[in-house]
């Protein structure tokens, strides 16, 4: 009988911990959805209202930011699947000299990412003209030494044999990546496809760096901006601005929940 | 195929780390002369460097402080999730959402929390009779506000890797220490936390590239302020440069942060390579 009220006790605390846990964001949805002059006082019946959303979409052009980031992260994820897979793939079938050094400096990405090179990157960038360009904030992030990680380890596992077997049958380089490798991947190429399109939606400090004008700012400096300069810091509509710009992820989340889980614990096991 | 991805990768991670070390020697050029070779001038400028100073020693307390007790949260709630309890999935959705929020989206909801007068903070403090702090505003507890920010940010991710691991250990060892008599504490200390051992580490790593390396929290709450209480080195890089112009010095910055990366780098080497036979 003390196991029950151990569980229910156990279980107590970690609804509790939960509670406590979700207090920040449950209270910043609350006022998402209240008129203003609730902001300050909790009254548990204050009608709700989506009038601080539509205010939040007028007040700034965030349509066009989503537009942005949505083409932002088309570009690094479709180069990082094509980039990636190409690397993974040559370092899986051909055996070729330094390909153990090659690997390492490909690897050192992961400790020294774009992020920490915000001073160099950006005078490359000025060189080249395209700061203030969607292309620009995408450029650092074209390949990644994660994804190539990941396809690595995946494409290592493909059985030897039936590489060899379509090489038999006649199939080239191409058709053996295209016909056996990237079919054998697909759950990968999910998962990281996911992981991909979060942390890139997520990102603020380069396209920050990057951008001067709204023309071609992602989402996350369109609520910076918006947060700090153009709500007056309004809490209502501050809130309602945060809400809406992560409100993609978190839907995408939902629906995806599993992949999501299933890739964070695979990268966890190398 | 290894041609345009290495080319891409060398472009914007070898070469600009290089180039720190080059422009590290060297002055900013302006419009009326060139830039020169200043030798060691930055490095000495980087010792006498009073913010600097404070910015090292604040981004250490920011580093022990949050990695050690995101990890130590993360852990209970692993366990609490894998226990099976009635509400499991309300725990396990409530610990992950921060995980999934953007930075600067958590930024924004933390910066009301703590808003004197408004936020949650201060009406919680208020309701039992306590003075509003500006938590934001102090030079005492910035910091700590900024790594509570971090550390509720970053658990739930790492909680999802130790109920990976969690699952992965067998029944029948917990099984076969409870046959011989020892109590859930025991196991805990001398099973499950030795077989979480190598998920401890790939995590600590992360958490420390990740204290370096997130920023965006400083930049929009407190500009590392009040007195450069909040700053951390990132930000610093940050301000340094692109307020103040000061790409060289930036420079010189830079490549502190990537020896310090890479010092952390030949640690996590040597105590894998220790540990190896633990796996």
């Amino acid at each position: 009988m003390t196991h029950g009220i151990n569980r229910i006790l156990w279980s107590t605390f970690g609804l509790l911990l939960a509670a406590i846990w979700g207090l920040p964001f449950l209270y910043s949805v609350w006022t998402a959805f209240h008129d203003e002059i609730y902001s300050a006082n909790f009254v548990w019946n204050a009608p709700l209202t989506f009038g601080n959303f539509a205010e939040a979409w007028q007040a700034a052009p965030f349509a066009l930011y989503f537009l942005n980031t949505v083409i932002l992260i088309t570009i690094i994820l479709i180069a990082n699947l094509v980039l990636c897979t190409l690397v993974a793939y040559a370092f899986v079938r051909y055996r070729f000299r330094w390909a153990g050094y090659l690997f390492a400096l490909i690897m050192v990405q992961l400790l020294v990412s774009p992020e920490i090179l915000i001073v160099e990157n950006y005078l490359t960038l000025s060189k080249i003209g395209m700061i203030d360009t969607i292309l620009g904030i995408a450029l650092p992030y074209l390949t990644s030494a994660f994804g190539i990680f990941l396809l690595r380890q995946t494409f290592l596992t493909v059985p030897v044999s039936l590489d060899e077997a379509a090489q038999i049958e006649g199939a080239g380089a191409w058709r053996v990546l295209w016909n056996i490798y990237v079919p054998l991947a697909k759950p990968v190429y999910l998962a990281y496809g996911l992981v991909s399109i979060s942390f890139h939606w997520n990102n603020f400090l380069w396209p920050l760096i990057v951008t001067n004008s709204p023309e071609v700012r992602p989402v996350t400096v369109g609520l910076s901006v918006f947060s700090t300069v153009e709500s007056g810091v309004e809490w209502s509509l501050v809130n309602s601005a945060t809400l809406m710009t992560t409100a993609p992820l978190i839907i995408a989340f939902i629906i995806f929940q599993r992949q999501f889980v299933a890739n964070f614990m695979r990268a966890g096991i190398k | 195929m290894l041609v345009v991805p290495c080319l891409l990768l060398v472009t914007f991670t070898h070469y600009p780390a290089f180039r720190s070390l080059l422009n590290s020697f060297w002055n900013n050029a302006s419009s009326r002369r060139p830039s020169k070779f200043l030798g060691v001038e930055n490095y000495q400028a980087l010792l006498e460097d009073d913010r600097l100073a404070q910015i090292m020693m604040n981004t250490t307390l920011y580093a022990l402080g949050t990695v050690p007790l995101a990890i130590g949260l993360a852990i209970g709630m692993a366990l609490l999730v894998n226990a099976k309890l009635p509400g499991t999935s309300l725990m396990r959705l409530s610990f992950f959402m921060p995980t999934m929020l953007p930075m600067i989206a958590v930024a924004n909801i933390w910066l009301f929390f703590y808003a004197p007068g408004i936020g949650l903070a201060s009406q919680i403090l208020g309701y039992f009779g306590l003075p509003p702090i500006n938590f934001l505003g102090n030079t005492e507890t910035s910091l700590v506000s900024m790594m509570v920010v971090a550390v509720w940010k970053e658990a739930g991710l790492f909680m999802i890797f130790y109920l990976a691991a969690l699952q992965a250990i067998p029944g029948n060892l917990k099984d076969a220490a409870r046959l011989e008599g020892a109590g859930a504490i025991r196991i805990f200390f001398n099973i499950v936390m030795p077989m979480l051992r190598p998920t401890t580490i790939f995590v600590a790593v992360n958490a420390l590239i990740n204290a370096f390396r997130l920023v965006d929290h400083v930049i929009v709450m407190t500009r590392g302020g009040p007195n450069n209480s909040s700053a951390l080195l990132l930000y610093y890089i940050y301000e340094v440069t692109f307020s103040q112009r000061d790409f060289a010095y930036g420079a010189t910055l830079t490549v502190l942060m990537v020896c310090l990366l890479g010092l952390l780098a030949a640690v996590q080497y040597w105590v894998l390579n220790r540990k190896a036979h633990y796996q």
